[in-house]
């Protein structure tokens, strides 16, 4: 190892910081996420109707729903920061190792799907009456294990995506079919804490949504720098 | 000597690449044993490098050879693979068949040391819209690991001091050109790969691009500069090839 971890993630931080940056300021990508996600959560009311049970047990499948669809424009805008005016060949250059390129998307992206995911809660709440449950640092943990799940995952396929021409529609069609142990379990656990864990199943959904955490940053970790060269 | 060296090995456990204990540079000796490579190796060494898109053949067997202190010219049509010969000898294209070194370092075998060593300049400014000019060439510095000037330093240099503070949104092309510029002056690289540097760029312009191909050149370092204006690029280049059909061969220098 040439390069030391601290150098390492000094870059990395380098490019979170540029990321947030730029979406800080250009404001339309957050905006237009932001409203999309809370569009797909009235239209699940719509769907769902008056009925107002109904519609609170479909509250956690309704905001992790919501929050994947955004989240993906997200991502993809994350690389196309990067194609615009061919920045990306210029990240490309630099002599540190490109993993420290994902590790600094990573982090931008998980700020970004953070407070996404933090307006979809509160609009859901909203929406849907549910009430603040009991176990809501559980519920907390899963979101934020469902967050990094998501976020590593988009991160690593909207580098794979920014390779192609037709990234739009490729990013979409690789990562969905990827993230639904993610979906499942963030879902199922995210039901199981708000119901009040009746069947003491919310443990198990959780380990199981961090070892798909953990599998995923560790693949888009070592695999980044392969998918990222032409 | 052995307090230079004790204090390398120290910068080396410390930061690795580039340490400031008070006023002393620490290199790496990662960046030491590229200086020796440096010092024995052929700028660029190109040999029989192919490369091919889908089913179409770009470069069909390119040789070319740059010593150390030379700034060379290449033309060739459009579509010719000027610019996939420079992204192959700066590590953003892998060649199909061939070889090519930087300095003694393999493009596909060592890849990082290749990029520690050039500065690439295409015809795209590479710029973050949303950034200021300041926070552009900062984030170059904090992106890079060789020393470097300071982003101030640079700006002044190719004259956007005035803007540092402003948005690139705002900047015309020449004016990115320029920041472009003092990004590559930034990481003073040994090897400048510049491929069609004087687009948009006024007189003034062109002076500071050919000023950065001198300094490179009287330093030890070497330019390979892709062109069709051979006119702003004569009076720095000292030889000129040609690429056609794939392959690269001696140009006489333009009148």
């Amino acid at each position: 190892m040439s390069d030391s971890f601290a150098a390492e993630f000094a870059r990395a931080r380098a490019v979170a910081w540029k990321d947030l940056t730029t979406e800080r300021r250009s404001k339309a990508g957050f905006n237009a996420v932001v409203s999309l996600a809370l569009t797909i959560l009235l239209l699940f009311g719509f769907a769902l109707g008056p009925d107002s049970g109904a519609v609170r047990a479909a509250a956690p499948g309704a905001l992790w729903l919501a929050a994947l669809f955004a989240s993906v424009l997200a991502f993809g805008r994350s690389f196309q920061v990067e194609l615009d005016g061919g920045a990306l060949e210029m990240l490309l250059l630099y002599p540190g190792s490109r993993r420290a390129i994902y590790v600094g998307k990573l982090l931008a992206n998980l700020a970004f799907v953070g407070l996404l995911i933090a307006i979809v809660v509160v609009a859901s709440m909203v929406l849907f009456q549910v009430t603040i449950p009991r176990a809501w640092p559980a519920v907390l943990g899963i979101i934020g294990l469902g967050a990094v799940g998501v976020t590593a995952l988009g991160t690593f396929y909207a580098a794979i995506a920014s390779r192609s021409r037709a990234r739009e529609v490729l990013l979409p069609l690789l990562l969905f079919p990827m993230l639904v142990p993610v979906l499942l379990a963030a879902v199922q656990g995210t039901k199981a804490l708000m119901a009040g864990d009746l069947m003491n199943e919310a443990g198990a959904w959780i380990s199981l949504l961090a070892g798909f955490d953990l599998l995923f940053l560790l693949a888009g970790f070592l695999a980044f720098d392969a998918v990222i060269d032409a | 000597m052995l307090v230079c060296g004790a204090l390398a090995q120290l910068g080396e456990r410390l930061v690795c690449n580039q340490e400031v204990i008070g006023s002393i540079p620490i290199r790496s000796t990662r960046l030491l044993e590229i200086d020796t490579a440096i010092s024995t190796s052929l700028a660029i060494d190109a040999r029989r490098v192919a490369r091919r898109f889908g089913s179409r053949w770009v470069l069909t067997g390119a040789s070319l050879s740059v010593a150390p202190g030379e700034a060379v010219g290449l033309i060739g049509e459009n579509g010719s693979g000027k610019s996939t010969l420079l992204r192959i000898l700066c590590t953003l294209l892998r060649p199909t068949a061939g070889d090519a070194a930087v300095f003694g370092f393999d493009v596909r075998q060592s890849a990082r040391d290749v990029r520690r060593l050039v500065g690439f300049f295409p015809p795209a400014p590479g710029m973050y819209e949303e950034l200021t000019a300041r926070e552009n060439l900062e984030f170059v510095r904090r992106m890079g690991e060789q020393p470097s000037a300071s982003p101030d330093a640079a700006l002044e240099e190719v004259g956007l001091a005035g803007l540092a503070d402003q948005r690139v949104r705002g900047f015309s092309s020449g004016m990115l050109r320029r920041l472009a510029l003092a990004r590559l002056r930034m990481l003073r690289p040994r090897l400048l790969l510049l491929d069609e540097p004087y687009n948009n760029l006024d007189t003034a312009g062109i002076a500071l691009v050919n000023a950065t191909i001198r300094e490179t050149v009287s330093g030890g370092g070497s330019a390979l500069v892709v062109v069709h204006d051979t006119a702003s690029a004569a009076p720095v280049l000292t030889r000129w090839f040609g690429l056609r059909g794939g392959r690269v061969a001696p140009e006489e220098l333009p009148a």
